[in-house]
């Protein structure tokens, strides 16, 4: 919680603090949250006594953190801001959070639905009526199921309100359901934890980072990625004065608050992972007990990273033997507190789960899981399902199309059934609020697999580049105007939110709930959705836990008491849910397939001369490409710059401000040019921008043409055999000056 | 007298500070800042060559000045500085837009909004006024603002500026800033 | 560590102020132009009255006061054109800010049109009688007349620290800002007030057909255009020898942006150029007479356009 905010501020201006001078650690923290619990029956300021707020949780990303939505005396959109008992915001909105209200009032947004009546990609549509767009879809679906089976139908969804079209599509005889946010980003770390402690980390991440006393980040620009409470815990984790230890080409945000910086060379962080598993073991300050109790595989690990030495690792990742060494032991110093972050997006190079293994390894000898300031346990909270009919069974899946390929995959990878559409196994495609354009790698493919579908149905809010290769187009309302599933939370505490309307949805826009259940009637699957409405079903999984629709509009967020402890407590048994029951450093399982039972490094592509590695990351007034046209957060940062080492810049005689195009490693060109940031924050082997900009969608006013689109030059993709995910830093570019 | 005064500072840490941008989003909507304008904004300063760098982000905004050459180089008494407190205001009433303010300000921090009165951070003070803080303030997501009245030694601003290094901007133009940023 | 990488992350690009100040246009400095003009004018037609000069001096005397409220009506207009919020002019007029140069300049422009109005009418019968003829109907106009022609010269010991106030003012009215390190400096007061006599001085040279007030005039610009340079030497010398911020922002005209604008421009073509040819001239050199006069009209408004366009750049903020 805040330090100072209104409760010290009723507390100061009623003169009843007597606690001077300079405790303004945690003690202070401690104290403010008792007054917050006393305050929290009381106040409006927490709870919605006079219904002028509106209870919602943020769609902006997906940390989808709880908040109040406001009007003015006047009735018209004026704020959105973080509703205080949320564990996912503490009562804080990020940047993006705040700027909300922008997504309602772009007048980009697409208004009515559609059905595509030029070329595919031409971008000609017609509206037409919700009826029309239902008749036409059902026609289609049905014709699908008829000649072809109902399993040629796949769901790419990354929102919300994709849960209602997966029950429905589902409903329909296809299981085919798949999410960028997977092979795109963070299913490689979820696999190598999974394999390692036999669970993964879940989003929000279960990093105890304000407790953490060593936070290491590798590749994680916290900071810069704005998940809300996790960078509120990095800053209580500055302001308690752990040590910080960044790995990043690049002098991130984190890397500015980190006590040492380590600007390794792009591609080789695990063979820096390797070496300080090395000086672990050799100095023997790894976690002995947790060790010896927990995990197998030990000694095939001290075997395997024996030669992995710090000079060993100096030449490939330039980082010096003894700042391997330093860093390595202000690690061990500090375990079980000590906490070597996972990252989210971790798709980068094509060895990526065991990069990821290697890194779970490592949290391993610092012993810190279950621990307080490491990783803290998830509690179980089931909140009730409205009942439906069972669904059919398609008569194969993903896994099945697939054989022994991706073996560790728990969920297909977008790009696995993007490659799949082009050998022609699909059909049909919905796509539910993600952009595929810029959500996958080297969209000539995507364009590629939509030619070979018979219907593409996208949902959307913005008329994303996605949208102009629709069939239909269906207009979502933004989350500021429409009820939705429920977020479940089960982190450090067990939290449900409710999303409601607080304004009339514009246009002609529905909610998903209302798309997908009117879609339902139309194709004779209203048997999957029978509730009359959305209250109804909310009411009723509301029911489950004890509240109801009435209460959480006034409060929001709902607490469920969570009975399991987050930490392990002391003297009791852990048991992981691994083959083994432990946590394997090696792995067995690996092992049968094939793959290195304990991760191997092997050195990345390196650049040509001439050539430089593109990097790319987040800037906090964006959510990649989704917010790019947000009237407020646009006025923030309304395109992309290129970093460049002065001594790059100097060699090619470019300035600061100076603007110039990309060109690939395959000749491909950058749609657009880009303004060029001669700075000192990068390593002069690679180049830098945020992701997201460059948008070809003319319907998007601001942000079309603004910057440059990373995902045009990602055309190299290596496959991580492990679990299918593509790995996009495996490209480099050269600079094309302007004439 | 002086101890009903509030003396109203804000305090930065710009050790915490990342630079989001979430204070100047907050501003905009709390206070229906208009398109193309803001009250406050993010300053990024590096120093040092590769790899030893410095960076140091700063949420910057009108500082409030216990000497505001705003106020006394106002004509029409439209700036004018809040009775019994530090914070500088325009009348929007009494405004001409002769911008004697706006040149008058070394921090750059007021600017003309589009019906032609001139406009700047307010402190948030009908914020204030219901007992809540700043709407920057309040939002800070890695709660590295502070804000609070000096003339309580114990209020939170007081105390961390006796136990932290700080510093104000452009100390030598004499405005006597009260916006403070621990380093 | 010096900061060697210094930006703004969040875009700030409010309007005129971002990323550089420029929140006045051609309105101010043309209004400092007339200002001065008209303060000038009225310091040397009271002058004249003062020293019984009608003879010696007959336009300056009788004729030229006619120009001080036209003048500075002129500049009042360009400043009406820069007010962002004009509905809002009368509130110059509902309160005095004892700290506000502007506020101070507001009222002494108040003053100086009765002033300089009463010298038009105190004289306006041998200046210009065709306007007399016109006026002289008007109910009270004979009595008012007859007034200021007998209290001319109270009017004229009047007018002068009127016409003195309004000079100056038009130079404090940019020293008085912190801010602008390149205008806070009082010396500017002093440079504005003789450059504006000696716009006015060439106003007399243009429009009288005196021969001898033409050469007593001329002599006297000359003796303002030396005092106006050693001025701006002191100017330069002072915020040479300031605080760092000053001295950078005297480096925009010392190899700076402005530096071919003020050096050439103004002391080379409107300080240095009239005052050799003036010298000329009283040397016996034929030179045309409106020569001179032109140069420095035109070195007194581009010595505005410069000041303040100078000054709006220079800033403490550097980013």
């Amino acid at each position: 919680m805040s330090k100072m905010n209104r409760r010290d501020f009723i507390v100061i201006s009623s003169a009843a603090v007597g606690a001077a001078g300079t405790a303004l650690g945690s003690a202070n923290q401690e104290a403010s949250k008792v007054v917050i619990k006393k305050l929290a029956k009381t106040s409006p300021f927490y709870v919605n006594h006079d219904g002028k707020k509106t209870a919602t949780f943020c769609e902006m990303c997906f940390w989808k953190c709880a908040a109040w939505v406001e009007k003015d005396e006047e009735g018209k959109p004026w704020k959105v801001t973080g509703n205080e008992i949320d564990h996912h915001c503490y009562g804080r909105l990020c940047t993006r959070g705040s700027g909300g209200l922008g997504s309602y009032l772009d007048e980009d947004r697409l208004k009515r639905p559609m059905i595509r009546v030029g070329k595919r990609g031409e971008q000609k549509f017609k509206e037409v009526s919700w009826d029309e767009a239902f008749s036409h879809i059902a026609k289609k679906l049905d014709k699908i199921k008829k000649e072809h089976g109902p399993e040629k139908v796949a769901l790419f969804n990354h929102g919300t309100g994709g849960v209602f079209f997966k029950t429905l599509l589902k409903g329909y005889g296809t299981q085919m359901m798949t999410h960028p946010s997977y092979a795109q980003c963070r299913g490689p770390r979820d696999e190598a934890f999974k394999l390692t402690f036999g669970e993964s980390v879940g989003s929000p991440e279960r990093t105890d980072l304000a407790h953490s006393k060593c936070i290491v980040l590798m590749g994680a620009h916290i900071g810069e990625n704005l998940h809300n409470s996790q960078v509120q815990d990095f800053g209580k984790a500055i302001d308690n004065r752990a040590t910080i230890i960044t790995v990043d080409p690049r002098f991130s945000v984190a890397a500015s608050k980190s006590k040492y910086w380590l600007p390794l060379r792009p591609g080789t962080d695990m063979a820096l992972v390797l070496a300080w598993i090395n000086v672990l073991i050799e100095e023997n300050i790894y976690c002995k007990s947790f060790v010896k109790d927990y995990c197998i595989g030990f000694d095939e690990l001290t075997k395997h990273v024996k030669d992995k030495t710090p000079e060993w690792a100096y030449p490939i990742t330039n980082i010096k033997p003894e700042i391997i060494r330093a860093t390595a032991r202000e690690m061990a110093k500090n375990a079980p507190a000590s906490l070597v972050h996972p990252s989210r997006h971790v798709a980068w190079y094509g060895d990526d789960t065991q990069r990821l293994r290697s890194i779970a390894i490592l949290n391993a000898l610092l012993g810190n899981w279950g621990e307080k300031g490491g990783f803290y346990m998830s509690s179980k909270l089931q909140v009730g399902k409205y009942p439906h009919p069972p669904y059919p069974k398609p008569k194969y899946t993903w896994f099945d199309l697939i054989g022994d390929k991706f073996p560790f995959a728990s969920t297909p990878p977008s790009s696995s059934i993007r490659d799949l559409t082009i050998e022609g196994h699909f059909k049909s495609w919905f796509v539910c609020a993600t952009n595929l354009m810029q959500s996958l790698p080297d969209p000539r493919q995507t364009i590629k697999a939509i030619e070979q579908l018979d219907l593409l149905v996208v949902i959307d809010t913005m008329p994303a580049e996605i949208t102009g290769w629709a069939d239909v187009i269906l207009p979502e309302c933004t989350y500021l105007e429409r009820y939705d599933e429920l977020r479940v939370t089960a982190g450090k505490k067990t939290q449900v939110a409710l999303r409601s309307p607080a304004f009339e949805a514009k246009w002609d826009t529905k909610p998903a709930w209302w798309i997908a259940k009117n879609l339902a009637n139309k194709m004779g699957l209203e048997k999957f959705f029978p509730w009359t409405d959305i209250k109804e079903y909310l009411n009723y999984r509301l029911k489950t836990i004890g509240s109801s629709i009435e209460e959480m509009e006034k409060i929001g967020v709902k607490e469920v008491e969570n009975k399991n402890p987050i930490y392990f407590q002391p003297g009791e048994k852990k048991i992981f849910k691994t083959p083994s029951k432990k946590v394997e450093l090696f792995s067995k399982k690996l092992q049968d397939y094939g793959f290195d039972p304990l991760p191997n490094f092997t050195m990345p592509d390196q650049p040509e001369e001439g050539y430089y590695r593109l990097i790319y990351g987040r800037a906090p007034a964006h959510t990649f490409g989704k917010t790019v046209n947000n009237p407020i957060l646009n006025e923030l940062m309304p395109e992309n710059v290129l970093w460049m080492n002065p001594q790059v810049a100097k060699n090619w005689g470019i300035k600061n401000k100076q603007r110039i195009k990309l060109k690939n490693q395959d000749g491909i060109l950058s749609d657009n040019d880009i303004e060029v940031m001669v700075t000192e924050r990068i390593r002069n082997d690679a180049v830098y921008l945020v992701h997201g900009f460059g948008h070809r969608a003319k319907k998007l006013s601001r942000a079309h043409g603004a910057g440059i689109d990373d995902q045009k030059l990602c055309t190299n993709i290596k496959v991580d055999p492990v679990m299918g995910a593509t790995s996009f830093r495996t490209n480099f570019v050269t600079f094309e000056l302007l004439s | 007298m002086k101890i009903l005064k509030k003396r109203y500072a804000m305090v930065i840490d710009t050790r915490s500070c990342i630079g989001c941008g979430d204070c100047v989003v907050a501003c905009k909507t709390e206070n229906k800042v208009p398109e193309g304008l803001c009250r406050d904004w993010v300053v990024q300063e590096i120093s040092g060559t590769f790899p030893n760098l410095e960076m140091e982000h700063r949420s910057e905004r009108c500082n409030h000045c216990e000497n505001p050459p705003c106020v006394s180089s106002c004509p029409t008494g439209a700036s004018y500085i809040l009775d019994m407190t530090n914070i500088t205001l325009v009348d929007e009433d009494k405004c001409t837009g002769c911008k004697a303010c706006v040149a008058s300000c070394p921090y750059d921090a007021r600017f003309i909004m589009p019906e032609g009165y001139i406009s700047k951070c307010t402190f948030c003070h009908h914020r204030l006024e219901e007992g809540l803080l700043p709407a920057c303030v309040s939002t800070c997501p890695t709660i590295c603002m502070y804000f609070g009245n000096l003339n309580n030694p114990f209020s939170k601003v007081s105390r961390l500026l006796r136990a932290r290094k700080w510093k104000v901007l452009k100390p030598e133009a004499g405005t006597k800033p009260m916006v403070y940023y621990l380093v | 560590m010096n900061a060697n990488e210094i930006v703004i992350t969040t875009n700030k690009l409010n309007q005129h102020i971002d990323p550089q100040l420029h929140i006045w246009g051609w309105e101010v400095p043309v209004y400092l132009f007339f200002g001065g003009l008209a303060a000038g004018i009225l310091i040397i037609t009271a002058l004249a009255i003062i020293y019984d000069k009608e003879k010696e001096l007959p336009y300056s005397y009788n004729k030229l006061a006619l120009f001080a409220p036209i003048g500075l009506t002129l500049g009042m207009i360009a400043l009406f054109f820069d007010l962002e919020y004009k509905l809002h002019v009368f509130r110059f007029y509902t309160t005095f800010q004892v700290t506000s140069p502007m506020s101070w300049g507001s009222w002494i422009l108040q003053l100086f049109y009765p002033a300089s109005i009463l010298v038009i009418l105190g004289t306006i019968k041998k200046g210009w009688p065709w306007i007399y003829e016109k006026i002289k109907n008007i109910p009270m106009m004979e009595k008012i007349i007859l007034f200021s022609e007998r209290n001319l010269k109270t009017i004229a010991y009047i007018s002068i620290p009127i016409g003195v106030s309004l000079g100056i003012y038009t130079g404090i009215l940019l020293s008085a800002y912190v801010a602008r390190p390149f205008w806070n400096s009082s010396i500017l007061g002093p440079i504005f007030l003789v450059s504006g006599l000696s716009t006015a001085l060439a106003l007399v040279l243009i429009l009288t057909k005196d021969k001898h007030e033409q050469h007593f005039i001329s002599k006297v610009d000359l003796g303002v255009i030396i005092t106006e340079i050693t001025l701006i030497a002191l100017f330069i010398i002072g915020m040479q020898t300031g605080s760092a911020i000053k001295i950078e922002s005297i480096g925009m005209i010392l190899g700076g942006a402005f530096t071919t604008k003020f050096w050439i421009f103004f002391v080379g073509i409107g300080l240095f150029t009239p005052m050799v040819l003036e010298i000329l001239e009283l040397k016996g050199k034929a030179v045309p007479k409106m020569l001179p006069a032109s140069l420095v009209l035109f070195g007194g408004l581009i010595f505005r356009f410069i000041m303040v366009s100078a000054g709006q750049v220079s800033t403490w903020v550097n980013y």
